[in-house]
């Protein structure tokens, strides 16, 4: 008999496969003597080569950079130096656990006190570490696990920080012991069109391996279950995204008011396999991936065949390129910035130009360039701007690469209350949601017990949203929204109806959009901004607008 | 002690692919190896740790010292590995 937990929906959709737990970082119980070392070296050990061999697996699965990055892991897991260590604090009275965390500990100091690179690969040792000791504990991996088949991700809850190392193409379903609505599982989920349920008491009980069935609408996760009922909940799911599917076309409400449904993307790769028919162009193309893990910056020439390669995927539509959002937040070597004690609000993006103007301008030069190679409308933005001359600034210095619509990112309330004078010297506005809320509501987006706050439903948040619409209108120009929030298929309706022209988000989340627009008239729209604007918090705001959706 | 000094040739330096494929290397050797940068002290080349904590870039002079029989050979094969491009044969070996 299959097992039935039952959590809350929060993206629709069906899903089965097996279930992968994501252990939390495991956390050291109190030191216990040891009664027979020679025992307690060999789990150390053992634990060293669960780590090794798992290493090894997934590099085996991966290709290229990650492949190589996974193996060097693997060696570090596998150095003798590491075994050594940890026996000699055994031989001195140290459990396993607690030998490996000394050990791993050592290290990282060292590492970290060299600086530079080496202090980022400090954080690997964190990693490798709480793998080790969760090895040696029998607690479930912590980490995004990579099993190398499709599954369902169950974890006590994910934190921004794990989804960067999560891979949309073989997770089918995320579900979570603790989070509610606004966690960023939630958010996740819908920018990814994953089916998740939350706040399910029990998953992180199921083993690893077992069969499951995941509803997102009703909250059913079904654990046990035989092979002929993943067959048929596979087959419902097919039927229902292909409904999904059906719906064509641009972005249209019920009564044919157009919005630009765009894509986000990190590079070339993210485009493949996406049907882009019906896609009006990219609306946020992250160039971060060009400058990561690098100890020069890239040059004119490899810059200008990397955008080209993606321009030339889209020669019919726009595609916003923004520039390099790097600084003290996302360290580059090359940069030399110095370490900063709040580097959100520190050197990070446009206001890296102001000590390296040059990245800036190889940057845009190499824009200017690809864009004359292709047929695409390029489009250029700057991220982290604060005031109207920074934005006037930016504008210039891209115009004088011969880009001619040059725009800016509204991440700061500053800019955001000041939309209509950036729209004096720019050509388009584009919010990127999940910085505007970290910098609104005044909460860490790497904090997760904060997921509340950051909830792109706050009505503070819209209330911006809907002045620089507001601004967009007066002056005829374009503003649109390029994070997360532009894939929540309930809140995409809420901004069109305060007057957003353009969403762009992650292509899965493209089909749930495009069906929520269709369901409702502008005027609909308008009224369910309406109750967002005039709730109390971002848990009301999505009550308010659900109660009137259903 | 037989020594060798050696110029790393790899373009990202002794880190990641280049380093995994060095200390692999060492490990295989017949004797222990040990690798430092100037007047730094000796560590174990087999380690991929303290090969990392070294942070040897691109163009660093590194010195290998290893003692027994077979050092000299073991030291020429690393010698050798150290002088290529690792990074540079990276599409022929993927």
């Amino acid at each position: 008999m299959p097992d039935t937990l039952q959590g809350i929906g929060v993206s629709p959709g069906l899903a089965a496969g097996l279930v992968v737990r994501m252990g939390p970082p495991p956390s050291l119980p109190a030191p216990r003597p040891v009664a027979d070392p020679d025992k307690e070296v060999a789990v150390a050990v053992s634990a060293l080569e669960t780590v090794e061999s798992g290493l090894r697996e997934r590099a085996g699965a991966a290709t290229g950079e990650a492949a190589d990055i996974l193996e060097a892991l693997a060696m570090i897991a596998a150095d003798p130096t590491l075994r050594q260590d940890a026996e000699t604090r055994i031989r001195a009275g140290a459990d396993a656990a607690h030998a490996l965390r000394e050990t791993f500990d050592g290290h990282r100091e060292a590492l970290a006190a060299l600086g530079g690179y080496l202090a980022e690969r400090a954080a690997d040792l964190d990693d490798l570490a709480n793998r080790a000791i969760a090895a040696a504990l029998g607690l479930p991996m912590p980490g995004v696990p990579s099993p190398g088949h499709p599954f369902i991700l169950v974890a006590d809850d994910l934190a921004p920080a794990d989804t960067a190392a999560l891979d949309p193409s073989s997770v089918l379903a995320l579900v979570t012991e603790r989070g509610g609505p606004t966690s960023h599982t939630a958010i996740l989920a819908r920018s990814l069109g994953l089916p998740a349920v939350v706040g399910c008491g029990g998953a992180l009980d199921l083993p690893d391996g077992v069969a499951a069935t995941v509803d997102g609408t009703t909250g059913e996760v079904r654990a046990g279950v035989d092979e002929q009922e993943v067959a048929e909940v596979r087959a419902r799911a097919a039927v229902e995204r292909s409904r999904l599917e059906e719906g064509r076309g641009p972005g249209l409400t019920s009564d044919g008011h157009a919005v630009d449904l765009m894509v986000n993307i990190g590079s070339a790769a993210d485009l493949a396999g996406v049907d882009l028919s019906d896609v009006a162009g990219v609306g946020l193309f992250r160039t971060e991936f060009l400058f990561l893990d690098r100890h020069d910056a890239p040059g004119l020439d490899e810059q200008v065949a990397a955008y080209a390669e993606a321009f030339r995927l889209f020669e019919r539509g726009t595609i916003v390129v923004r520039t390099l959002d790097a600084g003290a937040d996302k360290p580059l070597p090359f940069l030399g910035l110095p370490e900063e004690p709040n580097p959100a609000l520190g050197v990070r993006g446009l206001r890296v130009a102001r000590d390296r103007p040059e990245v800036l301008d190889t940057q845009l030069q190499a824009i200017a360039l690809a864009a004359a190679e292709t047929a695409a409308d390029v489009w250029v933005m700057a991220p982290m701007v604060s005031t109207a001359p920074e934005a006037a600034g930016f504008a210039a210095r891209a115009r004088g690469f011969g880009l001619s619509t040059a725009g800016v990112m509204i991440e700061v309330p500053a800019a955001a209350l000041r939309a209509g004078r950036f729209l004096d010297v720019v050509d388009f506005l584009s919010i990127g949601t999940n910085d505007l809320s970290q910098y609104t509501l005044a909460a860490d987006r790497q904090t997760g017990g904060l997921a509340d706050l950051l909830d792109p439903w706050q009505p503070a948040l819209l209330q911006l949203i809907a002045g620089c619409a507001e601004a967009g209108k007066d002056s005829g120009r374009s503003v649109g929204v390029c994070g997360e929030a532009a894939a929540d298929p309930l809140l995409a309706p809420v901004l069109v109806g305060l007057g957003i022209t353009k969403l762009s988000m992650s292509p899965r989340g493209l089909p749930a959009v495009r069906a929520g627009l269709a369901a409702h008239s502008l005027a609909d729209c308008r009224r369910l901004a309406g109750r967002a604007l005039d709730a109390g918090d971002a848990a009301e705001a999505r009550a308010a607008v659900l109660a009137e959706t259903t | 002690m037989p020594e060798r000094t050696v110029t790393i040739a790899s373009r990202t330096g002794l880190h990641a692919r280049p380093a995994a494929i060095f200390v692999k290397a060492a490990a295989e050797q017949s004797v222990p190896v040990r690798i430092r940068v100037g007047d730094g002290s000796p560590v174990p080349a087999a380690s991929m740790l303290a090969v990392l904590s070294l942070g040897a870039g691109h163009g660093t002079e590194v010195i290998l010292d290893a003692d027994g029989p077979g050092a000299d050979d073991a030291l020429d094969a690393l010698v050798t590995l150290l002088a290529r491009d690792l990074d540079a044969e990276e599409a022929a070996d993927a």
